[in-house]
């Protein structure tokens, strides 16, 4: 395909959910005249228009906004600066050389950008990750699937209902099944802990008295052309199901809320190096990916559980691609940045020496009173104290430049009760 | 007597340990800020929730429109609002803001879009 003809853009957003569209806006606030944004289907805002409860924006607006009206203000705002859209049309191909290839309506079409900000967000695990075993009858939708089918399509997905997963769009949809009338039976988690944020236990599970069976997994389906029932089992401390004491319960619908993963076939088709623990790309503090001029940001970087923070992490990397197309960028030395005992991830991946930072972490399990500390080797840099810390909310802590002027590497850790 | 529940007026999800006597609270704990005391508070007087569903739409690009309560309703409405809503369409195109209900049960409350539905026949593919 190198040698179709291929038009000249500074910037190619790819994907124009809520990262795509604040990355993208930022770019052009920070001075990027020629850029355009990629999206697959036929309308922006991504995910946020089958979000129809309330909670976005109250980092950013101090407001309770629904998903479309938190969408809308970036569309309003995209529209109002005359950034163009490219709808309805695929990225099928990045190249190193950063040479976007898309299928569009126009047919296929090739832009020679500057630079690439990936934002293409994330998908749904499926009951093929899990390998639930069963019959495979109709009746078995992922959390987001369901949420789309009765938001956006009026389709109701059924009318007696498991939910395995305790992750935020489960229970936000046990709570949207039980107001269009559904029963939820109950939602099954197979960790000590939910995944969800604390807020979504209250208002969604316990303010209509849903059980939430914890330490439990679906250990099969039964049913031939639909769902007839689901066995669930408590599980050991390893996650094994614990034999004899397993459970039927008679429903019509299982729905699946069983955890998010990057997109990201895009990114490592051309190179960019990826992290096996986010599944997404590893990237500097100005979350440039390992491919020069290509950033990341969003879920297709590591996945959030509030869009504020989606669209903060997406404002830098707009403002980063600026920076990178109007030669501003500054190459430097990089310090590496590591997750360590108590920690799964910390984002990003390395950062410059004396540069003010702001680290997204992630612990392994729930803790109490305990401290989140930054060492170089055994040296302390920095440490944070926290009353809760919780695997579902990520933590942001902001690294001051004159702290890390002489460090060789980070680790982040989980100290000390 | 003591109650323990989770604030729901941030992402923070603070744990809260509420004191109180009746409808009179004595302490609250817990709380980051002070909408974890003004929830407790409500909590234990009136519980209230905005409450966010779909309304059926006609002749629009999509066959619903979100909608949400424009203040907190009392939980114990929550279910009646839902089956007054089952009954009621409105003809697109529809705007963020639009009263669908106004003045719910008298409670002052207005039921609002949540998003804009354009006209069926304005919508073209690719044009949105």
């Amino acid at each position: 395909m190198s040698e179709f003809p291929c038009r000249d853009v500074d910037l190619v957003v790819v994907g124009a959910g809520p990262a795509g569209l604040a990355a993208a806006i930022s770019a052009k606030k920070n001075g990027v005249q020629d850029l355009i944004v990629i999206e697959r289907n036929d309308w922006l805002g991504g995910i946020l228009p089958q979000c129809i409860h309330d909670g976005f924006g109250l980092e950013l607006f101090k407001e309770q906004l629904t998903g479309p009206e938190y969408a809308q203000r970036y569309i309003d705002e995209l529209k109002e600066r005359g950034i163009s859209c490219l709808l309805n049309s695929m990225v099928l191909e990045v190249t190193p050389e950063k040479k976007v290839f898309v299928a569009s309506p126009e047919g296929l079409v090739c832009f020679n950008a500057k630079a690439v900000i990936l934002a293409m967000g994330c998908r749904e695990r499926t009951r093929g990750q899990i390998c639930i075993p069963g019959t495979r009858p109709a009746g078995v939708f992922t959390a987001g699937v369901a949420q789309n089918l009765i938001n956006l399509r009026n389709v109701m997905v059924g009318r007696n209902m498991v939910i395995l997963g305790s992750g935020d769009i489960g229970l936000i949809m046990a709570r949207r099944l039980t107001l269009e009338g559904a029963k939820v039976h109950a939602v099954v988690e197979i960790l000590p802990h939910t995944n969800g944020l604390p807020r979504n236990i209250q208002q969604c599970l316990i303010d209509y008295d849903i059980p939430l069976l914890l330490s439990h997994t679906v250990t099969e389906i039964h049913g031939q052309n639909r769902v007839e029932a689901v066995t669930i089992s408590p599980v050991d401390e390893n996650l094994k199901p614990i034999e004899g004491k397993e459970k039927k319960i008679p429903c019509d619908t299982l729905l699946l809320s069983i955890g998010l993963i990057p997109e990201n076939d895009l990114s490592k088709n051309f190179g960019v190096k990826l992290s096996p623990v986010t599944g997404g790309a590893v990237v500097d503090e100005t979350l440039e990916t390992s491919v020069p001029g290509v950033f990341a940001c969003g879920n297709a970087l590591h996945v959030h559980d509030v869009v504020d923070f989606v669209t903060l992490e997406a404002e830098q990397a707009g403002k980063s691609a600026a920076e990178y197309v109007l030669g501003k960028a500054q190459k430097a030395e990089r310090v590496p940045v590591e997750a360590g005992d108590g920690v799964r991830y910390v984002l990003p991946y390395s950062i410059r020496r004396g540069v003010d930072v702001e680290l997204s972490i992630r612990v392994t399990c729930p803790g109490e009173n305990v401290s989140v500390g930054f060492f170089d080797g055994e040296t302390l840099v920095k440490k944070k104290q926290f009353r809760k810390v919780h695997p579902a909310q990520m933590i942001n802590i902001k690294l001051k430049g004159s702290k890390t002027v002489a460090v060789n590497a980070l680790k982040v850790e989980v100290v000390g009760k | 007597m003591k109650k323990e529940m989770i604030c729901i007026g941030c992402p923070m999800g603070c744990y809260l340990t509420v004191d109180y006597d009746g409808k009179t609270i004595r302490e609250v704990s817990g709380n980051r800020c002070k909408v974890g005391l003004e929830y407790a508070e409500k909590e234990i007087s009136n519980p209230e929730r905005t409450l966010t569903t779909t309304v059926k739409v006609n002749n629009g690009h999509l066959p619903l429109v979100s909608v949400r309560t424009n203040k907190p309703i009392p939980k114990n409405k929550i279910f009646s609002t839902m089956d007054l809503l089952a009954k009621i369409e409105v003809e697109a195109p529809v705007k963020i803001g639009d009263p669908i209900v106004q003045n719910l049960f008298g409670t002052g409350v207005n039921v609002v879009a949540t998003k804009n539905i354009a006209k069926k026949d304005d919508v073209k593919v690719g044009s949105r």
